[in-house]
């Protein structure tokens, strides 16, 4: 059963196999991460890098603990101290890199398909970390991952992605990944930040949230991502949080059980309230557990072999 | 072409299980401090049997485990080719094996890397008081200095022939064969 690619660039036209054997194999990693000794020798010898361009906690910091648990040797590598800022392209930085041997690389980059040229230049198999508004695969699938532990399953889940649809990589990868998976997604957010011919995705549209909530059994709340605006898209944080904010209140209207995702960093009372991040339906750090487990099991299954 | 036979049919089967369940609480003295870990897939099977034995001669609760032992093959390297790689089955063992005598159940024993690997996985979960081998055939060739503890079968083989257990709950039927494997297969 083998994976279609020796990359992870994308959910975009992955196969449900795929999907669902990188899940399955992820449940395995996540029982590593409950033991003692959280490390296993599976990539023992292989070396890996880090390659970000762009700042990082969360994402960073669960690929390096997901190499280092398969006992991988990881090189980390950022922007802002390296011969980027001489104005070394992309592609001799990457093959100077790979010709001192080295066999995964792992890439967050602000240029959409950015994981996608440099898996054309480099022999490495090459993990997308994020390239710019494009795909965030790693994020989507500890998202699904996260669902399915929750719920059970994910075909006929109900999904709606409410926020910032235009400027993330993570609805787009999410869109993608659950529709292959069979489920019923939806977004929601103000109109400018809704991009144009979203339904043609196959997903449903909502500019109310309360709708979103009765016909949803998950919200996957994302970051407004104040620095990937260059203009303004509405008026205030304030009033954003006044129309499109999760709130105790709104989740009690919906009269239901919805269980509350978010990719973090979180804005704390802008898109979500902080009394909604901290209760009880909130899964926000199952996922950072989850995306560990998720990230082995990516690194096992392009990593492993010669 | 291929050649077949049948070394032990379901009654051998189980009769040599039965011994074997014997031979583990004679040698610990009682079913008391020892815990079954069985290798997935066919020692899980057989870890199980065993500790349905164990547990009507002795009366008592047994714990149980299972090892998907993948993770620390040593043949890892040498997949070739992405996706080839042996799918996970997961390690299960819901105790804590500190201070437990841990009898470690496989099919055959071959090589011995499988039982090393198993050894390093369990060595990684904690410090056992000991780790003991009981398997269902060991058909010789080591490469590896390894040696089981209680053993159902010795059965010399020749490195062409293959030895197989066949389980009721995997295989519909108890049995171990012994197959010729002829040249180019």
């Amino acid at each position: 059963m083998p994976l279609a690619s020796r990359h992870l660039l994308g959910l975009e036209g992955m196969p449900k196999e795929d999907i669902q054997l990188i899940l399955d194999t992820a449940t395995s990693f996540r029982e590593v991460l409950e033991r003692p000794i959280k490390k296993v020798p599976t990539l023992q010898g292989k070396t890996i890098v880090n390659l970000f361009f762009e700042s990082s906690t969360r994402t960073r910091i669960s690929f390096e603990l997901a190499e280092r648990r398969l006992s991988a040797d990881v090189v980390n590598f950022s922007a802002d101290a390296s011969s980027v800022r001489k104005g070394e392209t992309l592609k001799d930085t990457a093959r100077n890199i790979e010709a001192m041997k080295i066999d995964m690389v792992v890439i967050r980059h602000a240029a959409p398909g950015a994981s996608h040229f440099l898996s054309n230049v480099i022999k490495s198999n090459v993990i997308n970390a994020g390239d710019g508004a494009h795909e965030h695969p790693t994020q989507a699938l500890l998202d699904m991952y996260t669902i399915r532990e929750k719920l059970g399953k994910l075909d006929g889940v109900r999904v709606c992605i409410v926020g910032d649809i235009s400027h993330s990589r993570v609805a787009l990868s999410n869109i993608y990944g659950l529709k292959t998976m069979g489920a019923v997604v939806s977004v929601c957010g103000p109109k400018t930040l809704i991009p144009r011919e979203v339904e043609k995705l196959g997903v449903n549209v909502f500019y109310n949230v309360d709708d979103a909530l009765k016909n949803a059994d998950v919200l996957n709340v994302l970051r407004i991502q104040l620095e990937r605006q260059d203009r303004t898209f509405f008026p205030s944080t304030r009033e954003y949080h006044q129309y499109f904010g999760i709130t105790r209140g709104r989740l009690k209207n919906a009269g239901k059980p919805i269980v509350i995702m978010h990719p973090g960093p979180i804005n704390r009372d802008v898109e979500l309230s902080a009394d909604v991040a901290d209760g009880e339906a909130s899964v926000i750090l199952q996922q950072v557990l989850n995306g560990v487990a998720v990230r082995m099991a990516v690194l096992y299954l392009l990593g492993t072999g010669s | 072409m291929e050649t077949r036979s049948k070394i032990a049919d379901s009654h051998d089967f189980e009769r040599t299980l039965t011994r074997l369940a014997h031979e583990i609480l004679e040698r610990n003295q009682g079913a008391e401090t020892i815990a079954l870990v069985g290798i997935r897939t066919r020692g899980e099977f057989l870890a199980r049997r065993l500790a349905t034995m164990i547990q009507e001669i002795e009366k008592k609760q047994l714990q149980i485990g299972f090892l998907d032992i993948t993770l620390y093959r040593d043949d890892l390297r040498e997949v070739r080719q992405v996706g080839e790689q042996p799918v996970l089955k997961g390690t299960n063992i819901p105790f804590d094996v500190a201070g437990k005598n841990v009898i470690l159940v496989d099919d055959v024993l071959f090589t011995g890397r499988t039982i090393r690997a198993a050894l390093d996985e369990l060595i990684d979960l904690g410090r056992p008081a000991s780790i003991q081998l009981a398997v269902m055939v060991d058909r010789g060739h080591r490469e590896l200095p390894i040696k089981a503890d209680f053993v159902g079968k010795n059965v010399p083989t020749s490195i062409k022939q293959e030895v197989k257990v066949l389980m009721k709950e995997v295989d519909g039927e108890d049995a171990v064969l012994l197959t010729e494997l002829s040249e180019g297969s």
